[in-house]
């Protein structure tokens, strides 16, 4: 089981940052997909199956794939774009480190953490998830179906052609 | 509009009479509410500024009529009379206003009006000067106004009259504050009157047009200050030290006033320094504690010295334009209507019985002779001075040979010798209003004021010494009138043009004592040179560069700044994690 | 499956935190590193994720549905953010031949 969650970690910081570092955006696309499947691979660990087939389907079947449609529409697929200077790079590197280093101070210094219900299994089942979506949160779950037309209509604006 | 004006507020003036009221206060909305201040807009009416009402709508009505004649061929006569209205709004609101703000608007109303109507033939740089002196004088004035109306704030915690009487009435007699008081609105009136030391725009003033001449700078706008301080008797009561001021600066005023006048040769000026003179005696009544008097006084001063200047404008007008008496002469015929008015007052202000000035100039001498002979003496001078330079005036303009060649003197239209005749009736009779018991009257006037105005009482001088004190001042006029006839219309002489040589005596008073001189010294040349310091060294070295200095700081920033808003969208980025980075170790250190 | 659901009383939750943190780093140092955009529009998926990870994290934690309802709605707004996003980056490619964040400087104006 441990084992399970440091191999899964290992892939996703490493494929993390070969998603940051590949010059090629399809090389990037492809990490990124290595990565969100370790991740639906921590969500089964935690319990939570519902979240893992929806992150799979809406990230990896969706998104990325649009992703590489834009890709490949544009014929973005060469590493036409000169990288940052030398400078700006290594202090965006030094940042993230920084940050890094800064939030986990953050967290240590002022968390203390006791679970506030007893534990049970099965929360993260489609059954106790829907539930919840569906009593607690079914006004925002409906109002999300405006942001999604919200969004649809303002891609056709970009995306159409000027006149 | 004037002349209805005045018919309101002659019903009013019987309302009031009828109804045997004191006084009425109209409120017509708070108008200043800070904290402790509360000053409402409200007129007060009672007997003192409705006698000012009168005065100032019935001469003012007259006056009105008056300059359609006289102004009627003038291209900017509608700002002409826009500005008489004005005036006279502002007056009305000076006598009227029931706190000392209210009056002070009226104050500085009359102020502006006189500025602009003296300033009214503006093309003229002299008539300018004129204009802006007037304006100066007068805000010195102001300023001690200003002062007083503080320092009665400071005082009482109110500006309003009957609140402000009633609480001084519980002080005692000589007070610093009242004191204080008293001397600022002194200054105010000084400015406002034309008193030594303020009085040198009220003969430069003339440069205005007779009719603003005979409306403002002789009937109403100058005797603002007599009757500020008239209302404020309470208040000057208990200030013995500022009553002595006054009485010093009237008789001063007074005597060197007329002197002055002996020796000027435009006809307005001569007026002029009449003007001031009789000021000087109402400052004189004032100083004495005869309010009453003093507004008596005022009142027959208004009817008789308008009536001067209209007569005087009328001549003008006759002359098209000239103003030297030298130049007049033999008028009598040519104008007799004028020539009879002006005679009229003439007699008024020299105080021959029955004319009107005789009873208030009469009623002065004698308060003054109470108080001491010293006062008497100087303002029989006063008066027997007076006499001589009016009846100079008068022989000079009207008897004897016409001196200027070509011109042809006509008589004015009659929209201008009607209101001369009104003018010279009430100039006749206006005296009646007051009769002493002397002559079997009971004082009218007097007792019309006694309910507004606190007049000292005197004791009364016995029968036979006030019949002294009228026949003496009566016997030296009559000498001096005579002495004027035989020197310039028997001898028929002419005062000496301008360049002609004079002993020093004649120079100082052609010269007006050089007051103006004096004030040119002391205070244009010490100004002129510390604003030319002021702007040489101070504003060219010190706090120009510091200006600049803060504009070019502040566009050097402007382009070091511009350098962060290069639109780099990756810039923008760092800035943003670094800002949330130190955001949180902030979080993390406090 | 009874072995599985008890991940989260094995494992501590710090490690989690650890986990998502260092995502989330590598996210931002990608935002900051890239010029091209759809790179940085990939490393924002990244920091969006690592936050589902985390709140899942607690969700288990807590035994408390809600979290994960959260990141359901996480995934609706990150998904309608990559529609117009990616609809940015095709026009901003047709009108300036580019897809290089550093000329997108216009925001000075």
């Amino acid at each position: 089981m441990t084992f399970l969650f440091y191999m899964l970690s290992a892939i996703m910081i490493i494929s993390a940052l070969l998603v940051v570092f590949s010059t090629n955006p399809i090389n990037s696309v492809i990490y990124l997909i290595i990565c969100f499947i370790a991740m639906a691979g921590h969500y089964i660990l935690l319990n939570a199956q519902f979240l893992a087939v929806v992150h799979i389907i809406v990230y990896t079947g969706a998104i990325m794939v649009l992703f590489l449609f834009v890709i490949m529409l544009l014929n973005l697929n060469k590493a036409i774009i000169p990288q940052k200077s030398q400078l700006t790079r290594i202090s965006a590197v030094v940042t993230g480190g920084l940050f890094f280093l800064v939030v986990l101070a953050a967290t240590r210094q002022t968390f203390e953490i006791h679970p506030r219900y007893p534990f049970t299994g099965d929360i993260g089942l489609v059954k106790e998830v829907g539930k919840a979506l569906f009593h607690e949160f079914l006004l925002p779950f409906e109002m999300s179906s405006v942001l999604f037309i919200s969004a649809m209509v303002g891609a056709v604006m970009f995306g159409k052609k000027d006149n | 509009m004037v002349l209805l004006s005045f018919v309101f507020t002659a019903v009013l003036f019987f309302s009031l009479r009828s109804s045997g009221s004191v006084s009425a206060t109209v409120t017509l909305f708070n108008w200043i509410s800070i904290g402790g201040m509360n000053i409402p807009f409200a007129f007060l009416i009672d007997h003192l500024s409705l006698t000012m009402m009168l005065i100032i709508t019935g001469v003012g009505a007259l006056i009105h009529i008056y300059s359609i004649g006289y102004m009627h061929d003038d291209e900017r006569v509608n700002s002409f009379f826009a500005q008489m209205n004005l005036f006279t709004f502002s007056m009305l609101l000076l006598v009227m206003g029931a706190n000392y703000l209210v009056l002070f608007i009226g104050w500085e109303g009359v102020g502006l009006c006189s500025y602009l109507l003296i300033g009214f033939w503006f093309k003229n740089p002299a008539f300018n000067y004129a204009a802006r002196k007037a304006f100066v004088m007068n805000r010195i004035g102001d300023l001690g106004f200003i002062l007083g109306i503080i320092l009665i704030f400071f005082t009482f915690k109110t500006v309003t009259f009957s609140e402000v009487f009633t609480q001084a009435s519980t002080l005692s007699s000589g007070t610093t504050a009242i004191t204080l008081i008293t001397l600022f609105l002194l200054i105010g009136a000084l400015g406002k009157s034309a008193q030594i030391p303020l009085f040198t725009w009220l003969p430069d003033a003339m440069a205005g047009p007779t009719p603003v001449s005979a409306l403002i700078h002789a009937a109403t706008m100058v005797t603002a200050g007599i009757y500020m301080i008239a209302r404020s008797s309470i208040l000057y009561n208990l200030a013995p030290i500022t009553l002595n001021i006054i009485i010093i600066i009237g008789s001063a005023t007074a005597i060197m006033a007329a002197i002055t006048g002996l020796k000027q040769n435009d006809i307005k000026k001569v007026l002029a320094y009449s003007t001031v003179s009789q000021l000087g005696y109402m400052f004189i009544a004032l100083g004495l504690g005869a309010y009453s008097t003093a507004v008596f006084h005022l009142t027959t001063h208004a009817f008789f010295k308008a009536l001067l200047f209209l007569g005087a404008g009328s001549v003008i007008h006759a002359m098209s334009g000239e103003q030297d008496i030298r130049k007049m002469g033999g008028l009598r015929k040519k104008m007799p209507l004028t020539y009879f008015t002006f005679l009229a007052a003439t007699l008024a202000i020299s105080g021959i019985p029955p004319f009107s000035g005789f009873f208030s100039k009469d009623l002065i001498l004698n308060q003054a002779f109470e108080h001491s002979i010293l006062i008497y003496i100087l303002a029989l001078a006063g008066a027997l001075l007076t006499c001589f330079y009016m009846f100079r005036l008068l022989y000079l303009v009207f008897f004897g040979d016409q001196r200027l060649d070509g011109a042809h003197p006509h008589e004015s239209p009659g929209v201008m010798t009607i209101p001369l005749m009104i003018l010279a009736v009430l100039s006749v009779f206006g005296g009646f209003l007051n009769i002493p018991s002397l002559f079997g009257g009971n004082s009218n006037f007097s007792t019309f004021l006694q309910t507004a105005v606190f007049s000292k009482t005197t004791e009364g001088l016995s029968m036979t010494t006030e019949i002294v004190l009228t026949l003496v001042p009566l016997s030296l006029i009559s000498l001096v009138i005579l002495f004027a006839y035989r020197t310039f219309v028997k001898k028929a002489v002419i005062p000496a043009s301008d360049e002609a040589s004079m002993s020093w005596i004649g120079k100082i008073i052609f010269n007006k004592f050089y007051f103006d001189e004096i004030y040119i010294f002391a205070f244009e040349k010490p100004f002129g040179f510390l604003s030319g310091f002021l702007f040489h060294k101070v504003e060219n070295t010190v706090l120009d560069p510091a200006v600049d200095g803060i504009g070019k700081a502040t566009s050097r920033l402007g382009s070091l700044i511009r350098k962060l808003q290069q639109g780099n969208m990756s810039f923008y980025l760092f800035a943003m994690v670094a800002g949330i980075l130190l955001f949180i170790v902030f979080i993390l250190i406090v | 499956m009874k072995e599985i659901s008890s991940a989260i009383q094995i494992i501590p939750l710090d490690s989690y935190i650890m986990l998502s943190v260092a995502l989330f780093s590598i996210g931002l140092m990608g935002v900051l590193f890239r010029r091209n955009i759809i790179a940085v529009l990939m490393c924002l998926e990244l920091m969006f994720n690592s936050a589902n990870l985390l709140l899942t994290a607690f969700s288990s934690y807590h035994s408390d549905p809600a979290g994960q309802v959260f990141v359901f709605f996480i995934m609706i707004v990150a998904a309608a953010e990559v529609a117009v996003g990616l609809s940015i980056v095709v026009m901003m490619k047709r009108n300036v031949e580019s897809v290089d964040i550093n000329l997108l400087n216009r925001l000075k104006w």
